[in-house]
């Protein structure tokens, strides 16, 4: 069997005394495209965060390994720079950095960080006005200050833009889709479909249904009170949808 | 239809500039390095004798040295001033060198005849003693030097070209000898002999500086730049620069300094003044980069500078960029006396400390004609244990109908053991004059950080980008070549300050 792309072996994790992750174990194999489902406050942010090295949380127990190799040791930068990307669910305010500066400063660092050459500035522009055409990117927007007097829309479609740009291994899309009205939503998915590929995973964390009616996932993960507790294929979004985390409680209560 | 358009030459230059600041190796004040050079110097100690002493180095005429025998009387008299938030054990000024020369300097007729070892060292510090030819077809920016080590002026470029235009730029002490009425009318004239402490003593013992006169309608076609460079142990820099836009002139001027990595520390007692006609403008940009001691607070340079400008005559307009990172104590307030009316001032500064560094610095804009403006935009940004300080006034006087100010400070606080402090002084006696004034003090959030390094920068890296960010209206100000410079030496000054 080949390595998996992510490999979460129960996971526990807290902050300060209380114990948000209780034991996750998860496996994304390469290529393919995982849904998190679950309430709010059931933990999923929280996995997210813990996955790109947030300080504030204690690991005390598990192991995630990315490609096979465990990352928990890492800095940020450092799980960056091997190929891991978190699509944040409220994207963070750089003042005075441009959106276009800061893009080139990402690229830039990791290609550093992995012994390549800093990218020509043709080059770079080519790559943005690639990527950032099919997400309705203007070259006004790369002007602005990176998420500062963004909509909602703008912030996850220049979230999407560093995806596209940074080409990440393993992506991590944390409530996508919220603040999105349904164009933007349709705009956004298409970004993230088209970087859907052989050597791509991604773990699509939401707690509605609706999204996955536009990136569709290959397996879907039920996550409740910190850890996951059913799995299947596409059709248990709906399912979930249908009868509500409730369900789940009970039937794993039972 | 989205648009893409091929960036300005400027966001390239800010592009680029951002990649050689992310590319820095870890280095520290990289201009720290001392050269081995033959010196002249004065008996140690302040007295009559060595003023004397360096009048007749100087060969100045009579009037000039009373002058600063004059200066040295009244300095006798004063007390050291201590209102401002910065501590430091008092100075022995009697333990220091007033003048120290390199031998070789004697007055160049030319730069070929300059000491090798002289070029070589500002070669090192990346600052151009050749007048280079221009690039068949290609514009180059030319920069006219005037390179001040220790006491003394050694070389400066560029000066058969600007005196076709009838622009005068060459050290103080040549212009003492060749344009004494020029000098005798405005020396003085900005900051008088008896303002302060520091001041006074400038006057008593300063040795060199540069000295600039844009005559009547003239614009000056090149950015003129004076580098000061203390080279020698126990010597004070006491230079005196003199800049004078006649009617509707302008000039821009640029100003570096750096000086060896020592353990004891060097007093640095600067005075600038400006003189703005009618019509006229000058740009003064500083970049200050004197050796801030080590990472436990050992050394560093005293910079204790009076820098004034004079906006003489009817709509002229001076205005002051600085970005301060080195010294051990910095005590500078670049100001404006806005005597002409519709004339205006700015201020743009950024300050950034870091280790044990003390920064006590702002500006004054003196509202005296009417409908003067002035504007003051100042970002602080305090690391490690440093202590920043703004201290601004801005007055209006009963005839200043109309006076408008606008000040922003703005302070950036990164870690917790570093202090962050905004003293405006805001007097009005006209009640026609709009004052305001904003203020806000932030620190570079967690959040920030992980935003940036999920992205793949480390956390110095995110640091300098973060900063950069925070002093981006400033950094416009400033001339494309500082522009470059500032951004390396803002990553440079705060490494380590993170972690």
């Amino acid at each position: 069997m080949t390595t998996p792309m992510l490999e979460i072996r129960n996971l526990h994790v807290r902050i300060e005394e209380r114990e948000i992750l209780r034991g996750v174990n998860l496996i994304v194999p390469k290529g393919e495209v995982h849904a998190i489902m679950g309430r709010n406050g059931s933990g999923k942010s929280t996995l997210s965060y813990v996955l790109a090295g947030k300080e504030d949380y204690e690991v005390t127990e598990g192991e995630v390994l990315l490609d096979g190799v465990n990352i928990l040791e890492m800095e940020p930068s450092d799980r960056a720079v091997a190929g891991l990307f978190l699509a944040f669910q409220y994207p963070i305010e750089i003042p005075g950095v441009a959106t276009m500066t800061f893009l080139k400063a990402a690229l830039n660092a990791q290609r550093k960080a992995r012994g390549e050459s800093e990218i020509s500035t043709p080059d770079f522009m080519k790559a943005v006005r690639d990527a950032g055409k099919a997400l309705h990117i203007d070259a006004d927007m790369l002007k602005r200050a990176l998420n500062v007097g963004f909509s909602g829309g703008e912030k996850k479609r220049a979230e999407i833009l560093q995806m596209a740009l940074l080409k990440p291994k393993m992506c991590i899309l944390d409530e996508t889709d919220s603040g999105l009205d349904i164009d933007a939503l349709k705009v956004v998915s298409d970004g993230v479909n088209a970087l859907r590929g052989p050597d791509r995973s991604m773990l699509v964390i939401t707690h509605y249904q609706r999204l996955l009616n536009h990136i569709v996932p290959d397996v879907v993960h039920v996550f409740s009170d910190g850890r996951v507790v059913e799995s299947g294929g596409k059709d248990l979004a709906l399912e979930l949808e249908g009868k509500g985390y409730a369900g789940f409680d009970e039937e794993k209560a039972a | 239809m989205a648009r893409y358009d091929i960036p300005t030459l400027k966001e390239e230059i800010e592009d680029d500039t951002v990649e050689k600041v992310l590319a820095l190796d870890v280095e520290n004040y990289k201009y720290g390095f001392e050269t081995k050079l033959e010196v002249e110097r004065a008996p140690k100690g302040l007295s009559e004798e060595v003023i004397r002493f360096i009048s007749m180095k100087k060969e100045e005429p009579e009037w000039m040295l009373e002058w600063r025998l004059d200066a040295y009387k009244r300095w006798l008299t004063m007390d050291e001033p201590t209102w401002a938030k910065v501590h430091y054990p008092k100075i022995d000024f009697q333990d220091m060198y007033y003048y120290a020369a390199p031998k070789s300097s004697n007055r160049p007729k030319s730069l070929d005849e300059v000491d090798p070892a002289l070029l070589e060292m500002y070669e090192k510090l990346g600052v151009p003693l050749k007048e280079r030819e221009l690039l068949a077809g290609v514009e180059q920016p030319r920069v006219a030097v005037d390179a001040v080590i220790d006491s003394v002026s050694v070389a400066t470029t560029f000066r058969a070209e600007l005196n076709k235009m009838g622009i005068i730029f060459c050290s103080i002490s040549e212009a003492i000898r060749e344009y004494p009425d020029l000098v005798k009318q405005y020396l003085g004239s900005v900051v008088p002999v008896s303002d302060n402490y520091y001041a006074t003593l400038n006057s008593a013992v300063f040795t060199d500086g540069s000295f600039c006169y844009i005559p009547k309608g003239v614009r000056c076609p090149m950015e003129l730049s004076t580098y000061f460079r203390i080279n020698e142990a126990k010597t004070g820099q006491f230079e005196r620069t003199l800049l004078i836009a006649d009617e509707g002139a302008y000039v821009s001027y640029l100003e570096g300094c750096t000086a060896p990595a020592r353990n004891e520390h060097q007093l640095h007692a600067a005075v600038v003044e400006l003189v703005a006609m009618k019509d006229a403008e000058i740009k003064y940009s500083t970049v200050q980069n004197w050796f801030p001691g080590d990472k436990d607070g050992k050394g560093g340079v005293y910079n204790f500078v009076t820098k004034r400008g004079d906006c003489r005559g009817d709509n002229s307009k001076i205005s002051w960029t600085q970005v301060e990172t080195g010294s051990a104590i910095t005590w500078k307030y670049p100001s404006c006396i806005l005597r002409g009316d519709n004339s205006s001032g700015e201020f743009y500064s950024i300050a950034i400390s870091n280790g044990y560094q003390q920064v006590d610095s702002g500006t004054k804009m003196l509202h005296l004609g009417k409908n003067t403006t002035s504007r003051i935009i100042s970002k602080g940004i305090a690391a490690g244990f440093s202590d920043n300080t703004y201290r601004g006034q801005v007055s209006a006087h009963a005839k200043a109908k109309g006076a408008r100010n606008f000040t922003q400070c703005d302070s950036l606080l990164i870690g917790d053991k570093c202090g962050a402090h905004t003293v405006p002084y805001i007097e009005s006696r006209n009640a026609s004059a709009v004052f305001e004034h904003e203020a806000t003090t932030s620190k570079i959030s967690d959040d920030q950080m992980f935003y940036c390094m999920q992205r793949g920068l480390s956390e110095e890296e995110a640091v300098a980008l973060i900063v950069n960010g925070f002093v981006r209206d400033v950094l416009q100000h400033l001339p494309m070549e500082f522009m470059v410079e500032t951004q390396k030496l803002i990553s440079i000054s705060l490494e380590g300050s993170v972690g």
